[in-house]
């Protein structure tokens, strides 16, 4: 009779949607290795180093979006502190990263420079581990979601909802910024973790360790929008726009909201912070800063430009913003937050749907035209026959005049 | 989302069989959170008490529903019927009273879901459904199935499921519907649908909040009709303003006024009732 979700699910992404992911491994994981590592840099098809970390950043920066479009668009659930987990997967790496500087540092300590500069005699242990690559790794992912969950868990039970959860995450991340500012955190304070050398013993500027963090973070955002369409085209997904569009029937049909809510809302925390893991080491440094209330409001920004409750959408949104954002601060730096602000507006005013909802409307425009065009050419298709000898001669006329 | 274990702690080990019959049995023994109709009787309120803010929207509510009875409430505008609906699906908590489901189902301690999972269905007073959804999408998240969040990263729907959808779609008569969203559809055929999500979850006992409102005669006649066929397989508590379509209903009627029990019997008995007619026919 019909196909239900289950073999849509088996199906995964259709097709089309697999053709578009082999062609954005291939693209990523050997079109540009071989442009940026081949090609002589004076060729016009040579990518630059500054290309590819840029490039890498906004990948992060796009997994972010879509985890948060799982939960925003979705889920209905609006979170204006998504920056804490993708800092706290950061964070979680860098203690990694800051380790592997081993003796290089200005102080040519086993410890880190800045727990020298606070005369520190031995690392604190919460810094157990962290010479492990895997344990940092498996760190990046846990943190995020043991503390989304634990968070969920009280905001979702006492039925928290809209605005005053958004207010909630704002303040969560605040308040974890001022901690992460303090020195005695243990996390280097406002200057955080920077000055990296080397990851698994390769050095971490290297054309290599580069492309392979790029390739990784196209993994990733694949990854996550894989496993984004599996859920959404699950029965869970269902229940979970469901509870977006209606969340006392379905309490009534006899779903509990709060783990529904719960599952997405850790998945989504758990994707930032890989997000976060493999941002570090291509952008250089984590700070307190990435912790600040602005960064997640833009994260929301992101997919608002994008397009919610669509997969894609977010992607092009973080793109967009972002490359904007590289542009306006480097060519009119002082007005990149009105335009932000501006672009923010006219989203929300014109594209409710973000560019994703602009791309269809213009098709579905066109298909319509298309459709008018056709249903209006058939009844004068007689006519049109004995035209066509007419119009034959037309050009000719046409060329005739032309030249006259 | 442990619903077996919390029904199972309000039914004692010793306790009787369900069935309909209502003659008195030993011997039986009832599974943890099985429905006990031993004494007949599907729903009992006692003595129920809500307050907002100092206004008793339920004063001393007592009221009881037989099993597989189709009972008509009725009542002026603030009588409590919305309240009442609200303390059994477990959405208000009485502020004191008992409320049980059979003899051995206490839904004063229990979740929205878990009372949903006990057999209790509801249809709201304005149509909510997922208009978001397909039809067909609607009924398929409300059939009675595991609804636990590793069940449905996985779920699948089997023959009996799709059959049991199809057969809910013709009784609702949105058969031709099926893959249009909820959303553009009228709005009587919104409050079948929503009859119809209530259906697939094959429920005891069916709370519907004037689920005639905005539908054209036709359809509230079908709607009576459908009601009518219900009785007996399942309990039905309707709330209704249409005076018509209690009648088409036949069955008993209770009238609610200020938060409790006015009066009780046929609608015949009722209507020619001096209170009745002073607080809420005569008007």
């Amino acid at each position: 009779m019909r196909t239900p979700a289950s073999i849509k699910l088996v199906a995964g992404l259709g097709p089309k949607g697999w053709l578009a992911v082999a062609i954005t491994a291939l693209v990523a994981w050997v079109l540009v290795p071989l442009a940026h590592l081949m090609l002589p840099e004076s060729h016009p098809l040579h990518v630059s180093t500054f290309a590819i970390t840029l490039i890498g950043k906004i990948l992060c920066y796009a997994v972010v979006a879509v985890a948060m479009d799982l939960i925003w668009g979705y889920g209905g659930i609006l979170s204006l502190g998504h920056g804490l987990f993708f800092a706290l997967g950061g964070y979680s790496f860098g203690m990694y990263l800051m380790r592997q500087i081993g003796r290089e540092g200005s102080y040519q300590s086993d410890l880190p420079d800045f727990m020298v500069f606070l005369d520190w005699k031995e690392l604190p242990w919460y810094w157990t581990g962290s010479d492990h690559f895997l344990w940092a790794i498996f760190l990046a992912v846990a943190v995020p979601g043991v503390i989304a969950w634990i968070f969920g868990y009280f905001a979702f039970r006492s039925r928290i909802k809209g605005v005053y959860f958004s207010i909630i995450t704002q303040a969560l991340t605040y308040a974890a910024m001022l901690f992460f500012f303090r020195n005695e955190t243990g996390f280097g304070g406002n200057n955080g973790f920077t000055d990296f050398k080397r990851i698994l013993g390769y050095s971490i500027t290297a054309p290599e360790t580069r492309l392979v963090l790029f390739g990784l973070s196209v993994a990733l955002l694949l990854g996550t929008l894989i496993l984004g369409r599996v859920l959404i085209a699950s029965k869970f997904g269902k229940v979970l726009t469901a509870i977006r569009d209606a969340e006392s029937r379905v309490m009534f049909i006899g779903y509990n909201p709060l783990h529904y809510k719960l599952f997405i809302w850790t998945v989504s925390a758990m994707l930032c912070g890989l997000a976060g893991a493999l941002y570090v080491p291509q952008v250089g440094i984590i700070n307190p800063s990435e912790m600040s209330v602005a960064n997640s409001i833009e994260i929301a920004i992101w997919v608002a430009v994008g397009g919610r409750g669509t997969l894609i959408g977010p992607v092009f949104g973080a793109a967009i913003v972002n490359l904007s954002k590289s542009w306006f601060t480097t060519s009119f730096p002082e007005y990149w937050l009105f335009f932000l602000g501006l672009l923010f507006i006219l989203v929300t005013l014109y594209l409710p749907q973000g560019v994703v909802g602009l791309w269809a409307k213009l098709t579905r425009r066109e298909a319509k035209a298309a459709a008018a065009q056709a249903k209006a050419e058939t009844p004068a298709a007689p006519a049109a026959r004995n035209s066509e000898s007419n119009a034959a001669e037309l050009p000719a006329g046409a060329a005739k005049g032309a030249s006259a | 989302m442990r619903v077996e274990s919390s029904i199972s702690r309000n039914a004692p080990a010793d306790g009787q069989q369900e069935h309909w019959d209502g003659e008195a049995s030993t011997g039986h023994v009832l599974k943890p959170g099985e429905l006990d109709l031993s004494h007949n009787v599907i729903l009992y309120l006692d003595d129920i008490t809500v307050s907002f803010d100092g206004f008793r929207a339920l004063n001393a509510l007592s009221l009881q529903i037989d099993a597989g009875e189709l009972r008509c409430i009725i009542g002026p505008n603030g009588a409590g019927k919305t309240t009442m609906m609200d303390v059994i699906t477990g959405k208000t908590r009485p502020d004191s009273g008992k409320a049980f489901f059979g003899q051995t189902i206490d839904l004063t301690r229990m979740t929205e879901p878990q009372i949903a999972h006990a057999g209790i269905g509801r249809k709201f007073q304005k149509p909510t459904i997922f208009e978001h959804h397909t039809v067909f999408e609607n009924l398929e998240l409300a059939l009675k199935t595991d609804k636990r969040v590793k069940k449905s990263l996985f779920a699948r729907l089997f023959g009996d499921d799709l059959d049991k959808i199809a057969d809910t779609l013709r009784q609702i008569r949105l058969a031709d519907q099926a893959d249009r969203p909820a959303g553009l559809l009228s709005h009587g055929q919104k409050q079948w649908l929503e009859i119809g999500m209530l259906l697939v979850q094959d429920p005891k006992l069916l709370l519907l909040d004037e689920p005639v409102a905005g539908m054209t005669d036709d359809e509230t006649e079908r709607t009576a009709e459908l009601f009518v066929s219900l009785k007996g397989k399942h309990s039905l508590m309707v709330v209704e303003h249409d005076m018509a379509f209690v009648e088409a209903l036949g069955g008993k009627v209770t009238v609610l006024c200020e938060g409790s029990v006015l009066a009780e019997g046929d609608l015949a008995t009722v209507q020619a009732d001096p209170r009745v007619i002073d607080v809420y026919l005569g008007r």
